[in-house]
């Protein structure tokens, strides 16, 4: 197994049809990005916004019992 | 009991806990695959003789491709589950493969555009596996409106379901296209029952970016459905504890 190209020019470029191969990478990485990170945004925004509301609770319990 | 794990599955709880541990080991063997796959294709597969460098677009064209069908297949059947057997996890299932199937069926679609402009000189034809996999988008997309359209979670669930399991007339067609209608897009490369019409050094790192993308399915698949089931328990008391604790 060998390197395909000459030089670093010559892999970006791949003989005029890298702004083709690197644009569907590039395309690729930010899609699954994208499927890895939404899961992970929305389920801290929903514990922090439940931790948010249990504290509230506690702060209303504490202050009828006063 | 042969059964219990399926009566199990009826706990979304149990199901959350029990994947816990699974989330980092999927991580890591996707990923690293993906990465090994990607720089083998792009740096150290050999040329195509006769569509060149272009054709490295294959690595994430074939792949995506193969998860968008299959994701199509996963949501559909946890569709028929949910509908069947009322199971609350199906339906979590199902909601969470729609956006995923979407973004893979968009990954393969654009990809196949953007190769199609340096090989065949266009950028979208009215070809047949092109039209129907178009029509497969649509389907996900269908089923990602109608889980917002209801405010009963119910209705939306066997609502999406059916659309679901309706669509699924599409897949062979999908399937079959390049023989039926052979226009431009090029006939299946890898088979199963004969000889591939690719070279070994371009088929080992494709079947490492096909094995990569579908692990990576895995783990975003469960990483939603995981999410899900918090959404729709968090008035659980577990949940509650959970979210305290984090």
């Amino acid at each position: 197994m060998k390197f395909q190209f000459e030089s670093l020019q010559g892999f970006l470029w791949m003989s005029g049809h890298g702004p083709y191969v690197w644009a569907c990478y590039v395309i690729t990485a930010l899609a699954l990005t994208y499927l890895l990170l939404s899961p992970v945004i929305k389920r801290r925004a929903l514990m922090a916004d439940l931790k948010r509301q249990a504290r509230v609770r506690e702060h209303e319990m504490r202050h009828q019992t006063s | 009991m042969a059964w219990q794990w399926f009566h199990r599955l009826g706990s979304p709880r149990w199901f959350f806990e029990k994947t816990n541990a699974w989330i980092p080991w999927l991580a890591a063997i996707s990923i690293s695959l993906l990465i090994v796959g990607a720089v083998w294709g792009l740096a150290f597969a050999p040329a195509d003789m006769k569509q060149g460098n272009s054709y490295r677009i294959i690595y994430i064209h074939v792949p995506a491709s193969f998860l968008a069908l299959a994701g199509y297949y996963t949501m559909a059947i946890s569709g028929a589950i949910g509908l069947i057997w009322k199971m609350k996890l199906a339906d979590m299932v199902m909601k969470s493969a729609a956006p995923i199937g979407a973004v893979l069926t968009f990954v393969a679609l654009i990809t196949g555009a953007v190769w199609g402009k340096p090989t065949w000189g266009t950028w979208w034809v009215w070809d047949a596996r092109i039209t129907s996999m178009l029509v497969l988008f649509f389907l996900y997309l269908g089923v990602i409106a109608l889980q917002e359209a209801y405010q009963n979670q119910d209705t939306a669930n066997k609502a999406s379901a059916i659309l679901a399991l309706v669509g699924t007339v599409n897949i062979p067609i999908i399937y079959k296209s390049v023989d039926w209608w052979y226009t431009l897009h090029q006939p299946a490369t890898i088979k199963f029952t004969s000889e591939s019409t690719i070279h070994p050094t371009m088929l080992y790192p494709l079947l490492v970016m096909v094995v990569g993308f579908y692990v990576f399915y895995a783990l975003v698949l469960l990483m939603r459905t995981r999410t899900e089931i918090l959404s729709r328990e968090k008035k659980t008391r577990w949940v509650q504890e959970l979210a305290v604790k984090t």
